[in-house]
């Protein structure tokens, strides 16, 4: 027998490295085509420094910043989604369905209706996910006791709620600002701001949650089972429901409700690479930004010099995807 | 070697009004089974036994340290629940199952390393579940998922063992095998706490008995002077025959 420290399962490098290099070719690619493409040659130029103004221009000021909010909302997105599942224990469960876009689409939509900026529109949408998150948690908690089955009927049921505000709010808008409020509605990117914020969130929230992947596993299979095997269920619950609403609440400011990648992505990478959540969640932010900015660069170039939302491509991509993926597994 | 001690202990049982203090310990060795029929509170007791659930009054405690103060993760190093019914929350195979056995053990940042895995190998070699190692959990049948559950348990390697009717789904032979596995581990120093509806088995395997009544009342002492027919015909409320072979005594329902 090896020494007792040797570890006996190593950690799964390749398929994250794997992700990794696809992320730089979905990144390379996303700002390689567009109205105007950019060969290699003219790429190698811009990244070292040469180049025309113009090249310069195009990659720096306009796709490469694009390209990485759509990285970067699509990893926190997939990072919520993973993160929701394994909390309630249910393959349904997404920021989406617990109604945190909803509370999001209302505070944006309603900075929109008073017609404020875009740093207002976001600020109050980033406000209406907190606030969403708050109520689904407290009226979750209630009197009675704290089940996933409970946060996930109130979720839903809050989103309901929401839609109907929605609804609301599009039918008192002025024409001239539906189509806005209606793309911010469908997930959209090209008022996407500086990324740096995203990144740094969404680095920090997979860092922090791979030291708790472990008991994320234990967690997995129920509660009374994690905490006779050492978990402090309680405060782990609390904390992976603030990092998930806090990582959705930037997300969708960065880029609207974009709907899909939190349901999706995970269950995607659970059928190929298992269950283990010290994979699964850096590999769901991985995979998440892959998926967006290839959704992104679709929704540029498709029906160019038209911009479609992306989020209308990341359920035309990702609904039929996952289903031959789920009819093929066992 | 740890010990688990009870002082004034009333489990908090939904609508019973009142019930008897408990006071007893476990010790290193003793090999104690829970009788009582349905609803007369074992599991509650288990799991406030464990510290999954707070009591109504009293105390307990784990090598003189009341419960509350430990961190649950200390907990876990030393005792281990079975439990009587289980989550599947994802898919997972039966070795990693097992291997969560080892949770406690390690730190944060470390991935399971070899001797964990060994660990985890030879508590399903134990339990006769070697062969189906890389099989998903949602394809075993109850009893296997029952074995399973005593492996991942076996792989914690506890000083004390708390069951919730550990031979719930198994058949004869798997229910003796279970029985003289637990029995080993009493022999090297674990004691035991298992909750029981089979007589028979609590009066070969258990040394020390604790019947619980509907109403809350309790008594406790060596198995000999527990398992008696008044006794228990009282406790169930059902007649009882008495045989004894090789020297245990067995019991039949009238």
């Amino acid at each position: 027998m090896p020494g007792v420290d040797a570890p006996a399962r190593a950690y799964p490098w390749t398929a994250l490295w794997v992700l990794v290099l696809a992320g730089v070719l979905a990144m390379t690619l996303a700002v390689a085509v567009g109205s105007v493409p950019l060969g290699a040659t003219d790429l190698w130029a811009v990244f070292t420094g040469g180049g025309n103004e113009l090249q310069r221009d195009l990659i720096w000021s306009l796709r490469a910043p694009r390209a990485l909010a759509a990285f970067a909302t699509g990893g926190l997105l997939a990072l919520a989604g993973a993160l929701m599942q394994v909390l309630l224990r249910n393959p349904l469960a997404d920021p989406y369905v617990l109604g945190l876009s909803g509370g999001a689409a209302v505070g944006a939509l309603g900075a929109m209706l008073l017609g404020a900026g875009a740093v207002l529109v976001s600020g109050s949408a980033f406000a209406g996910a907190l606030l969403s998150t708050l109520l689904v948690f407290g009226l979750a908690r209630g009197v009675g006791s704290w089940t996933p089955t409970r946060l996930l009927l109130t979720g839903v049921v809050v989103a309901a709620g929401w839609s109907a505000v929605i609804s609301f709010l599009l039918t008192m808008s002025p024409a001239e600002r539906l189509p806005g409020m209606l793309y911010w509605l469908m997930g959209d990117l090209s008022h996407a701001g500086a990324p740096g914020w995203a990144w740094l969130v969404l680095v920090v929230a997979v860092a922090a949650m791979l030291p708790l992947g472990r008991s994320l596993n234990v967690l997995a299979r129920g509660p009374l089972q994690a905490a006779a095997l050492g978990v402090a269920v309680r405060p782990l619950e609390t904390s992976v429901y603030v990092l998930a609403s806090l990582v959705t609440a930037v997300a969708v400011t960065t880029a609207g409700s974009v709907g899909f990648v939190g349901l999706i992505v995970p269950h995607l990478l659970r059928l190929v690479l298992g269950n283990d959540q010290r994979l699964i969640l850096p590999a769901s932010a991985l995979a998440g930004g892959i998926l967006l900015t290839l959704a992104d660069t679709l929704a540029r170039i498709l029906l160019a010099p038209q911009q479609l939302p992306v989020g209308v491509i990341t359920a035309l991509l990702g609904v039929p995807v996952f289903l031959f993926l789920l009819y093929r597994s066992r | 070697m740890s010990v688990l001690e009870t002082r004034e202990l009333i489990i908090d049982v939904p609508g019973r009004v009142s019930g008897r203090a408990l006071s007893l310990r476990i010790e290193p060795g003793q090999r104690w089974g829970i009788l009582g029929p349905n609803g007369a509170g074992k599991t509650t007791l288990l799991h406030t036994l464990a510290g999954l659930r707070a009591p109504r009054s009293g105390q307990v405690l784990l090598d003189g340290k009341p419960l509350s103060q430990w961190r649950r993760r200390q907990v876990a190093q030393r005792l281990a629940v079975v439990f009587q019914e289980r989550q599947d929350g994802f898919p997972a195979t039966v070795l990693e199952t097992a291997l969560i056995g080892r949770h406690p053990f390690l730190p944060p940042w470390r991935m399971e390393t070899a001797a964990d895995l060994e660990r985890a190998r030879d508590a399903l070699r134990q339990l006769d579940l070697s062969h189906l190692e890389p099989r998903l959990v949602s394809t075993l049948s109850g009893g296997e998922r029952q074995r399973l559950a005593l492996a991942t348990a076996l792989a914690q390697q506890p000083a004390l063992w708390l069951a919730d009717e550990p031979t719930n789904h198994l058949d004869l032979h798997h229910q003796v095998a279970v029985m003289r596995l637990l029995e080993r581990q009493s022999q090297q120093g674990a004691g035991l706490c298992l909750c029981l509806h089979d007589l028979n088995l609590a009066a070969r395997w258990c040394d020390r008995v604790l019947l619980l009544y509907p109403d809350g009342e309790l008594c406790h002492g060596p198995a000999d002077a527990m398992l008696i027919p008044e006794a228990l015909e009282k406790l169930y409320r059902q007649r009882l025959m008495v045989t004894e072979i090789n020297g245990t005594r067995l019991f039949l329902p009238e």
